[in-house]
């Protein structure tokens, strides 16, 4: 073939898909340039804020009742919200892989419903529900529960906005895996349980903890909704996030990027984690690969 | 044993069948639908000249008008950025890759209070960016374009993550035979590349507006809030329940619900669309 530049002949990742030096400068450039003022700047700058006046004015931010309680509360909530999501999470996912009836696609849409919801949308409607002129409200007061502007809200909202995330990782792993590991274990006389314990959870580990790190990232971190049903009540009904407003709006910058701090190193831990858990899950999709085409072909 | 019959009975060799989907059923109408569907039910309540009143006030719609304007240039530059984003990472090596593209990710991880502060902290008159940007004339923090740039920060991971692995993805002999026929580059890239790519890069606009749209967490410190000018749609729901009026509230909450179920069906064919385009399907 005389007529074909050589170059073209080169097998793998081809000549035609190099771009020039310069292109490939100026593009990393641009593109790095971009990141850096939207995203690193900002970052850094929490912390600069937090350490303007020193280690000490930072250290003393924490030592008060309010800060303490806030740390609990955003504890608290995203100590119940996540396990609660985790349940649903197997649960839905356990129905919507592991059978086949109709609806089902309608079911896995109404479950990412919430995503697509505003924050400050889902604290209003919860305050429909249950808010003292809410549908719910009368009852729960007579009961003497408080839902809105006390800790239940709180809950609920952070229920609402972190409803999808473990459900929506374990899905596409337990579908990617099949039935026919539980099916051969229910042929074997199996329970439930032991089929759940022995071969479904030990495959879908690695998406498990992934969906309850973003959920638990999120449950932490979120902030309209809860904003919207939390009241403000300092000490009381204030989570972290909240807490770094009001110090905020007191112009107690310090003290509020202080606070903020104290998130942005959980984003930052959740990142690593998130970045480990998906090389890990990259890495064993590799193996099932590899050995599926061993099986097939035995040579 | 005939055919249908062996197959009922391997439909229903697996358990837990009831209780899994009852317990799904149950708990998704009691935490997501039923709350839903009090602000339907609220609005219904207005009637459909209280509900027409209630959203076309002068401050509402303007509003509403900033949030979806902002949102939608916010969007725009996310899908241009994050095509170059995903470029740069799928295609080329440089140092530190691996960082920058677990970067990425920090909108979604880092809590929007926090973004919201730091980015005012930023681009306030005094700020590291705001200071050298007020001298040229610009006021961004306190101003529209502080919020567009708050927009954009919580939009770009949806922008860059739905092109990057359809890049990944792309079948090396197109460009192969685009040059083999003698194509430039950039003639490869506008005909054959991006064809290719625009179902996704479009699913990245939508999904970085409807982010955008409901956002209110890193927008309310840097926007200023005043009303008529600064003021998005999701702080005035706030403004209006923190003055107990519940009608007006919850007809800006149905306006933008609606529109995100737009959104989220737009979505839905983009991505039937990019699994047609692409020969892939994605989860």
């Amino acid at each position: 073939m005389p007529n074909v530049p050589p170059k073209l002949l080169s097998p793998g990742f081809s000549r035609a898909m190099r771009d020039p030096s310069w292109a490939r400068w100026l593009l990393c450039a641009l593109a790095l340039l971009f990141l850096a003022l939207l995203l690193l700047v900002p970052l850094l700058a929490v912390f600069a804020e937090a350490m303007r006046k020193g280690a000490g004015a930072f250290i003393e931010s924490f030592a008060n009742a309010d800060a303490r309680r806030a740390i609990y509360l955003t504890l608290l909530v995203a100590g119940i919200s996540v396990p609660l999501n985790l349940v649903f999470g197997l649960a839905a996912s356990w129905a919507v892989t592991k059978h086949d009836f109709p609806g089902k696609s309608l079911l896995v849409t109404l479950i990412d419903l919430p995503f697509s919801v505003s924050p400050v949308v889902s604290g209003l409607i919860l305050v429909l529900v249950f808010g003292a002129h809410g549908w719910f409200g009368h009852y729960f007061s007579s009961i003497g529960v408080q839902v809105i502007f006390a800790v239940p809200g709180i809950v609920l909202a952070t229920v609402f906005v972190t409803f999808p995330f473990v459900a929506r990782e374990i899905i596409p792993a337990m579908e990617a895996c099949g039935r026919d590991e539980e099916q051969a274990a229910v042929m074997l006389g199996a329970n439930w349980w032991q089929i759940l314990r022995h071969i479904t959870l030990p495959n879908v580990r690695w998406a498990l903890l992934y969906g309850v790190l973003l959920c638990n990232a999120r449950a932490m971190g979120e902030f309209g909704a809860v904003s919207v049903v939390s009241g403000h009540i300092r000490g009381e009904t204030n989570t972290v996030p909240l807490h770094v407003e009001i110090l905020y709006n007191e112009y107690n910058f310090v003290a509020a990027f202080a606070m903020a701090s104290l998130l942005a190193v959980l984003a930052l831990i959740t990142l690593v984690a998130k970045t480990a858990l998906e090389w890990r899950i990259q890495h064993i999709e590799k193996q099932v690969v590899t050995e599926r085409t061993r099986h097939r072909d035995p040579a | 044993m005939p055919a249908h019959s062996l197959s009922k009975r391997r439909r229903k060799v697996l358990p837990g069948f009831g209780l899994s989907l009852g317990y799904t059923i149950l708990y998704l109408s009691l935490i997501v639908l039923l709350p839903l569907s009090a602000a339907f039910i609220e609005t219904a309540e207005m009637g459909i000249v209280g509900f027409w009143q209630a959203v076309t006030r002068p401050r509402v719609l303007a509003a509403l008008r900033l949030s979806f304007g902002l949102s939608l240039i916010a969007a725009a530059i996310n899908a241009v950025a994050g095509l170059l984003v995903a470029w740069v990472l799928s295609r080329y090596e440089f140092p530190g890759k691996k960082i920058v593209d677990a970067a990425i990710d920090l909108p979604f991880a880092l809590p929007t209070a926090v973004a919201g502060i730091a980015l005012t902290a930023v681009y306030a008159p005094q700020g590291w960016l705001g200071a050298p940007l007020g001298e040229l004339g610009i006021k961004v923090a306190f101003a529209p374009p502080g919020i567009l740039i708050a927009l954009m920060f919580v939009g770009l991971p949806f922008a860059v993550r739905t092109v990057q692995p359809v890049m990944e993805n792309l079948d090396s002999e197109l460009e192969e035979a685009a040059a083999m026929l003698g194509a430039t580059r950039l003639t490869t890239f506008r005909r054959v590349v991006l064809p290719v790519l625009l179902p996704s890069v479009l699913t990245g606009f939508a999904m970085s507006f409807a982010r955008g749209v409901g956002e209110y967490g890193s927008v309310v410190f840097i926007s200023g809030n005043m009303p008529m000018k600064t003021e998005i749609a999701p702080l005035l729901i706030v403004t209006q329940l923190e003055q107990y009026d519940f009608h007006a509230a919850t007809a800006i909450a149905v306006v933008m619900l609606l529109l995100s179920f737009a959104i989220l069906f737009v979505i839905n064919m983009l991505q039937a669309w990019n699994s047609r385009r692409t020969g892939q399907s994605r989860a």
